[in-house]
């Protein structure tokens, strides 16, 4: 699986932090960072995560 | 998106026979925050809000452009606006809500609402007027967020008017309404506040609108933010509440029936996490969780399996880009109103706000820039552990 944020797109909500923790986080400058080829067992989280990105911005690719 | 949403987590809940999804718009779903903010302002463009479907709804159908006009429950059909049929085992009920206009006297050119691709390019060309005088009717998240997108595009004059005193009051109260007055004024937005709208004025197209203590405002564009209504005709004679939106269970079934439930802006649901009455929550987070409970208690009940018998109980979160500054709130606020701290920071700068019921946090609103929301981040956990009011 790999996950693609585009940060031309991504203001920095952080709900895919809560969705998803193990992949996605927001970094001391409160900047989206994450784990772009995260485990296929975390496959349900991701896809809430990009459910739930106010700005759409999160694809997942198999 | 409701309407989406159910589809994708239909699949996901187990459910592999057919779906077929009915839509008035002729559009796919799309994401409709933008249609008042980056849209509108001309940042991103109308191409850009499309949903991306999952790929386990690649074999749905989608009849789009098409409306449902009614519906027998019983028979377990639903009749749609071309004058056919479609039979169903399972119902989703995901016709969320329509703008609620204003029944005043007046023309009705000029005069806009925000809910659609199409009300957004038609205002959008209207905004584009050389020094356009705008009147901006309702001070809620829409009238707000459209009002600050006009000053940004260069209008001459932005007034906002409704009949609270002050802006966003009952979704976040005193406190932080006076601190959003305040910014938006700011900014350039003018207010008339305490006084409802009474007529609009004009021949052909709308050049002012007359409030009720006798002001007149002019205006070469008025939109209307008034609220939203629930559309549910078309499930009328079937024996549901209709009062607003259609009543749910625990499990988002509608009118105790096994076989139909309802998600996002249309559905009154109770939130076990809260005191349990039913409530319609219009935020954008809400088709997505709701259509998550809902296509379990559906999908259990098409493969003749008992529903999860857990209750809904969501944290509902909304946020708000308005200017420079962002409102994030998590929780439900406005069942918290009569009693508002100050959490972190302090009202004229980067604030978050905590609202309580019977003493316990229920709800918490940032106001200000990225520091703010990640400070009313860190109150969630709190939220979620809350006991529910009821217990």
């Amino acid at each position: 699986m790999k996950v693609v944020v585009d940060m031309n797109k991504c203001q920095d909500h952080g709900q895919c932090v809560f969705a998803a923790p193990d992949v996605f986080r927001l970094d001391e400058a409160g900047h989206l960072a994450y784990v772009a080829d995260p485990d296929e067992s975390l496959r349900a989280d991701v896809e809430d995560a990009a459910d739930v990105c106010p700005l759409q911005a999160i694809t997942v690719e198999d | 998106m409701g309407g989406l949403r159910a589809a994708e987590q239909l699949r996901a809940a187990g459910w592999t026979g057919s779906i077929t999804v009915v839509g008035d718009e002729p559009l796919m779903p799309y994401n409709r925050p933008p249609l008042s903010k980056e849209v509108l302002a001309g940042k991103e463009s109308f191409e850009s809000l499309a949903f991306r479907p999952r790929a386990s709804v690649a074999d749905a159908e989608w009849i789009l452009g098409t409306a449902v006009t009614s519906a027998d429950l019983a028979r377990r059909v639903v009749g749609l606006g071309d004058g056919t049929e479609l039979a169903f085992d399972g119902l989703v009920v995901a016709t969320g809500v329509r703008p609620r206009r204003l029944r005043c006297p007046g023309p009705a050119a000029g005069r806009h609402t925000v809910r659609t691709v199409d009300d957004a390019r038609a205002l959008r060309a209207d905004l584009a007027r050389p020094g356009a005088h705008v009147v901006v009717v309702g001070a809620g998240f829409i009238g707000c967020e459209v009002a600050a997108t006009a000053v940004a595009l260069g209008a001459a004059h932005v007034t906002v008017a409704d009949p609270e005193p002050l802006p966003m009051l009952r979704p976040l109260g005193d406190l932080l309404a006076r601190e959003l007055l305040r910014r938006h004024q700011e900014r350039g937005v003018r207010f008339a506040l305490g006084t409802p709208v009474t007529a609009f004025e004009g021949g052909d197209r709308v050049t002012g609108v007359v409030l009720a203590d006798g002001r007149r405002l002019p205006a070469d564009v008025v939109v209307e933010a008034v609220g939203s209504i629930p559309n549910t005709a078309w499930l009328d004679g079937n024996g549901l509440d209709l009062a607003d939106g259609v009543l749910t269970d625990e499990l988002l079934r509608a009118g105790g029936l096994p076989h139909v439930v309802a998600v996002g802006d249309v559905a009154r649901f109770p939130n076990a996490r809260y005191d349990g009455v039913p409530r319609r929550v219009e935020h954008w987070s809400m088709p997505a969780d709701s259509a998550k409970r809902a296509a379990k208690t559906l999908a259990a009940h098409l493969a003749g399996a008992e529903p999860d018998p857990e209750p809904f109980a969501p944290l509902p979160a909304f946020w708000s880009d308005q200017h420079d500054f962002r409102l994030q709130s998590f929780g439900a606020p406005a069942l918290g109103l009569d009693d508002t701290r100050v959490l972190d920071g302090e009202p004229g700068g980067d604030v978050v706000v905590g609202y309580h019921r019977s003493g316990r946090l229920v709800g918490v609103v940032a106001l200000g820039g990225p520091a703010a929301g990640a400070a009313a981040a860190r109150h969630r956990p709190a939220l979620l552990e809350q006991p529910a009011l009821t217990a």
